[in-house]
């Protein structure tokens, strides 16, 4: 089976106009996305991450047909997205995480009902997909209560919902856990990985929750500077970052820093408590052993890195040779405007 | 797909959506019943201050009462079912600022028909029918000798009207595609033009006339058609037969304000701002 996602050196470039004084202003050239290639197989389940303002929102606006590429070649299911932006709203489904498009005043059925007219969905397909979703989603209490009234994590999953009923052949996520508490958030996954596994549904999904990933994805792609620095497993982006991930020690009283091996060491002491570093792609528990037996443990607590970290961590270990050319944002020439 | 089935499925997308709308309106009854009323009331007052002037003056730029009224009656009930209908794009600049018009993008449906059917309100009903009432009065006011084609041009000035107002919205919320905050200046168009249209042509200077008939060609909407009905001289001169175009305006401004729409969706589709 071929390619579903397809990118050939895909540009966005913006031209940002910038007041300079009175009546000045200097127009900057932004690569937001700057000559990215990937493929995504149909079945995938790929985490999109990089730093705010690296260009992921812009990619994603690319694939929905939103916004078109400056150049290069991009095909979602053999579809051109900005040139036929109608017929492929049919084959795909999104999930803005912060904007929701449920109808705040009406109950949430309302909206699955604009649904299934809006994208002529036939009445025996919409009822079936309906009833899975309002089962696997927990919705079936929710349908007649107004949107407004709804929590967080239950619009979310409401808005997943909506987002599915015409069976659309992938779903692009973005940010579909910010916000959400730890009961909600592992709902969403599990009902993420179910339809993934059961349905193929391809899904790109776009976080800053590192546990996405791992729970979910079996392929990461992470994009710095509009640029894709890094595309395969997570375990190898904590490689190639040299990632830490940070354990927690609480002790009985204040004590000099632990001793705990080669690989682990003390990053800060604050009474009692001591902050070690250890490599994100080593397991904690030896660590953990070893302290539990040396000294007198109270609590302890393991802290991911934030994807921001290992970003910022694997780009300075790569070196300079791979750190974005200084010229991704250029002044125009001559393009000062009144 | 064609552009004829292109439309379609705006058509239908529109009122899916103005549907919604009114059912999400109807979850506060109260509410829409106070605004719809204080809206009769309002744009009711906007009449008496006209009738308040003819307590003073027998004629207006050389127009009876019921002469203004008709003009009045035509403006509002045209401008009232333009914007009834697609007033509501207007508040696309607000969409491009806080960014939900990409919501509107990943649906199967024109943006436009999407833009249009945002937020349809259901109490703007109250300006069609204010209008439509001082029609009816100037109407039964009005001495006039009646010919078919007098009747005829009726209907075919509210709908070439609300046509060219249409195409007034049309063009101000594609504009807001490049500059987010012009919704002001565009109201100077509509609400403006509409206040505007509902004086006879001769109270304003010749230039005013001139703009509003060559530039924005809003005299198309009443004073041009108008003055046929009423037996008068065309303002600036224009041929007689100037009172049987307004369609063709109408059809001409709803063309321009389509491509005017799509270079600013296309622009913003580039820029994403």
């Amino acid at each position: 089976m071929g390619a579903f996602i397809e990118l050939d050196r895909v540009e966005k470039v913006f031209d940002v106009r910038k007041r300079t004084g009175f009546l000045k202003r200097e127009v900057r050239r932004v690569r937001a996305v700057d000559s990215i290639s990937f493929t995504v197989a149909r079945g995938e389940m790929v985490g999109y991450i990089g730093p705010n303002g690296a260009g992921k929102s812009t990619t994603i606006k690319m694939l929905t047909g939103i916004l078109t590429p400056s150049g290069g070649r991009l095909r979602v299911a053999g579809i051109d997205p900005s040139r036929e932006r109608m017929r492929l709203a049919h084959r795909i489904g999104v999930v803005f995480g912060q904007r929701t498009t449920l109808w705040w005043d009406l109950p949430l059925i309302d909206s699955y009902r604009l649904m299934h007219r809006m994208y002529r969905i036939p009445d025996a397909r919409y009822r079936e997909n309906l009833d899975r979703l309002v089962e696997l989603l927990g919705l079936g209490a929710l349908l007649d209560v107004p949107v407004r009234q709804l929590s967080l994590g239950q619009r979310m999953r409401g808005d997943i919902a909506a987002a599915l009923l015409h069976d659309p052949e992938v779903l692009y996520l973005d940010e579909p856990t910010i916000g959400l508490d730890v009961v909600s958030k592992a709902r969403v996954r599990e009902f993420l990985r179910e339809l993934n596994a059961e349905r193929g549904t391809t899904v790109l999904l776009t976080t800053h929750d590192l546990q996405d990933i791992e729970q979910l994805c079996s392929r990461v792609m992470v994009i710095d500077h509009g640029r894709l620095v890094y595309d395969g497993a997570l375990a190898g982006l904590h490689e190639a970052g040299g990632g830490e991930r940070t354990l927690v020690v609480d002790l009985a009283r204040e004590l000099p820093p632990i001793e705990a091996g080669p690989t682990a060491r003390v990053v800060k002491v604050d009474g009692p408590r001591q902050w070690l570093a250890f490599p994100a792609s080593e397991s904690a528990a030896p660590l953990v052993a070893r302290i539990a037996a040396e000294y007198p443990l109270v609590d302890l607590s393991v802290r991911e890195p934030d994807i921001e970290a290992v970003i910022a961590k694997m780009l300075s270990s790569m070196g300079d040779a791979s750190v974005p050319a200084p010229g991704r944002e250029t002044v125009v020439p001559g393009a000062q405007s009144s | 797909m064609g552009e004829g089935g292109r439309t379609a499925v705006g058509v239908r997308a529109y009122w899916l959506i103005a549907g919604m709308w009114i059912r999400s309106t109807l979850a506060y009854r109260v509410s829409f019943a106070l605004t719809a009323l204080g809206g009769l009331v309002v744009t009711g007052l906007d009449f008496v201050a006209i009738l308040l002037m003819f307590a003073q003056v027998d004629a207006l730029g050389g127009y009876t009462l019921p002469e203004v009224a008709f003009l009045y009656g035509l403006s509002a009930t045209s401008f009232g079912l333009a914007d009834l209908l697609i007033g509501s794009a207007e508040r696309l600049g607000r969409r491009v600022r806080d960014g939900s018009l990409d919501t509107l993008l990943v649906r199967p449906a024109p943006v436009l028909a999407q833009a249009a059917a945002d937020r349809f309100a259901l109490r703007r009903v109250g300006r069609v029918t204010q209008g439509a009432l001082v029609l009816g009065y100037a109407l039964v006011a009005l001495d006039v000798g009646w010919t078919p084609v007098k009747v005829l041009l009726l209907p075919v000035m509210l709908v070439g009207g609300a046509g060219i107002f249409g195409a007034v919205f049309v063009a101000g919320a594609a504009f807001q595609f490049v500059a987010q905050d012009a919704s002001e200046a565009q109201a100077a168009f509509t609400y403006g033009g509409q206040t505007l249209l509902q004086y006879p042509p001769t109270v304003f200077g010749k230039e005013l006339v001139r703009g509003v008939t060559f530039m924005v060609p809003l005299a198309f909407v009443n004073w041009v058609p108008a003055a046929h009905v009423l037996g008068r001289p065309q303002p600036l001169g224009l041929p007689g037969w100037a009172a049987f175009v307004s369609p063709l305006v109408a059809v001409a401004c709803c063309a321009l304000a389509g491509l005017a729409w799509r270079a600013g969706l296309r622009s913003y589709r580039s820029t994403g701002s």
